[in-house]
């Protein structure tokens, strides 16, 4: 592997991490709320989550330059609170992964807190646990699994977000270029084949690594909590 | 002392049970649908009923008509449900723990729970690892261990086979001795209600067909225990004596006294049943016969049961009751009716040795 190739898969794990980090947070709540609350709104709060897994994502990368772009509404007010940027930048690529990867964390999650016998929280309840406490020790614990399968999951899909990515944070290398972009690009330029063929096939080994950790990681840990 | 005073409307049934649990156990006894699980669910805080009132001691967890509702987590009473509902995620031991850790310090200690229990080789092991047994019984300590006011049961035994009934029942009968906290058990199989109640509340299609102490309610010939195939009276009777060489017991109570099969010398107090389909009744003794007691009595009450084509007979002997279940033509023959004198024939070996009764009262 050449270093230049080295700096591509650096950027892109690191684009996916911290679309992992920052986006599992957040999944693990809206998953939550999904599963365990009845409100009015619940329907368009799980049809809004689901709507990166199904729209185009040149959409998406459309949408998030509108809303997080330097003229809209959240962007400009980042530029000016923080001085933060996110369009054209590595942050602005993670941002981009984590919306694309949502629904996906989202998804496993909720399962695996639907999945737990609510019994279990009832006998906790019995033993003196009040919501948040049973929340921590009871619910979050025997949901691990989905939580870690979907923060897998997303991971590997963030490696090969491409579309969100492009339109969003653009294809600057060594900036925002992460593997897909890379590949597009090499194929665009005359010659480039071989590196393209490369960075695909270090693609693929990322991308099988992921699924089986995934497979490895989330059965292990359904092992540990005897499901 | 318990007191629960229930009203639900479930659309269209309505349940309207109200009881009062003393100190020692008392069992909900009742088929499916009585209603059994509706007072669990209630007195625990699961059920927010129409008209509600559960009293524990002097506190007051639920009442409807002051708008006073503790919610379960605060009720500190201590469930265990059908299945045993282990933390998968914790080993015994932090099942154990969860209950204990979020109660104020207690007089009930862990080794002895654990002792009380046969736990102590399961502690490090996993939930899933146990069997069924076992699970109940760690489910039990776990229940215990959370300091509760009042230990409430919910068929626990009714999801295991008759070996694992077996292991479990000799512990629950110790713990009613063994920590003084009161318990409400519910069931619907016999064996449990014979062995564990000090008082009885019978349930019926959501009322209290009758409550009271387990001897005065399985020896009414009213009754829907009458009814039953394994229809008996239950005594608890203190042991009087031992013929080593002839290989009696002889026990007694008030008024009655009874011949059985050597029990061992350590036991004091036991609780007998005499199946009625084992009593025979007679105008006068017999002579000649292998049997030990002969009991003489006063009829008290004659039920028939015309479906199945028998007579169940309540037999005052002393202030024990015996049932007998003897067929129509032998009532005519023998001019059984309330009031006349009549003599109880049982065979020594037919009086079944319930448990032993450490405690007397």
């Amino acid at each position: 592997m050449l270093s230049a190739d080295w700096d591509i898969v650096r950027l892109t794990l690191t684009v996916a991490a911290r679309a992992v980090a920052f986006g599992l947070p957040v999944a693990v709540l809206v998953a939550l709320v999904l599963a365990r609350l009845r409100f009015p709104g619940r329907a368009v709060l799980d049809t809004l989550v689901h709507l990166p897994l199904v729209l185009p994502p040149v959409v998406v990368g459309w949408l998030l330059l509108l809303v997080f772009g330097l003229r809209g509404p959240v962007g400009a007010w980042l530029q000016a609170w923080f001085g933060v940027r996110l369009v054209f930048t590595a942050e602005g690529a993670s941002l981009a992964c984590a919306v694309m990867s949502f629904p996906l964390m989202v998804r496993a999650i909720r399962l695996s807190i639907e999945a737990i016998d609510p019994g279990l929280e009832q006998a906790a309840r019995s033993l003196g646990a009040g919501r948040l406490d049973r929340l921590l020790t009871i619910t979050l614990p025997l949901a691990l699994p989905g939580v870690v399968v979907g923060a897998v999951v997303a991971f590997a899909a963030c490696l090969g977000e491409f579309g969100a990515v492009i339109t969003f944070a653009a294809n600057i290398p060594g900036e925002t270029q992460t593997l897909p972009l890379a590949i597009y690009a090499a194929l665009q330029s005359p010659g480039g084949e071989a590196v393209a063929a490369r960075l695909s096939l270090i693609s693929l080994g990322l991308a099988v690594a992921g699924l089986l950790g995934a497979e490895w990681g989330g059965a292990a840990l359904r092992a540990r909590v005897g499901r | 002392m318990i007191e629960v005073a229930l009203r639900h409307d479930f659309g269209g049934t309505t349940l309207d049970i109200t009881f009062v649990a003393g100190e020692g156990t008392t069992v909900l006894f009742g088929p499916s649908g009585s209603g059994k699980s509706s007072v669990v669910a209630a007195i625990a805080g699961l059920l927010r009923a129409d008209r509600l009132r559960v009293t524990v001691g002097d506190v007051v967890l639920a009442d409807t008509t002051r708008g006073i509702w503790v919610p379960p987590e605060r009720r500190r009473i201590g469930l265990v449900f059908q299945d045993a509902r282990l933390f998968p995620h914790m080993s015994v031991v932090g099942n154990l723990r969860y209950g204990a850790r979020r109660a104020p310090p207690g007089r009930i200690g862990f080794d002895e729970v654990v002792a009380l229990l046969g736990i102590g080789a399961l502690l490090p092991r996993r939930p899933h690892s146990l069997s069924g047994g076992e699970r109940q019984r760690v489910a039990i300590g776990r229940a215990l261990l959370s300091q509760p006011r009042l230990l409430l049961m919910d068929e626990p035994l009714s999801g295991l086979d008759t070996a694992r009934k077996a292991e479990i029942l000799p512990y629950l009968a110790k713990l009613r001795s063994a920590l003084g906290l009161p318990i409400i058990y519910v069931t619907h199989a016999m064996d449990e209600l014979l062995r564990l109640a000090d008082d009885v509340v019978l349930l019926d299609q959501g009322r209290v067909r009758d409550s009271g102490p387990l001897a005065r309610l399985a020896a009414r010939a009213d009754l829907p225990f009458a009814a039953r195939d394994d229809a008996g009276a239950v005594l608890e009777l203190n042991v009087t004596g031992h013929d080593a060489a002839a290989r009696l017991s002889r026990l007694g109570g008030t008024g009655i006294s009874l011949l059985v099969p050597l029990l061992p010398s350590s036991v004091q107090r036991v609780r007998v049943r005499i199946p009625a389909r084992e009593v025979i009744l007679a105008s006068a003794a017999p002579s000649g016969i292998s049997l030990h007691n002969i009991l003489s009595g006063v009829v008290h009450d004659v039920a028939e049961n015309a479906a199945r084509h028998d007579v169940i007979v309540a037999v005052a002997i002393g202030e024990a009751m015996v049932l007998a279940r003897v067929t129509p033509d032998a009532v005519q023959r023998l001019g059984i009716a309330p009031g006349a004198p009549i003599l109880a024939l049982v065979k020594s070996t037919s009086i079944d040795v319930v448990s032993e009764v450490n405690s007397v009262g």
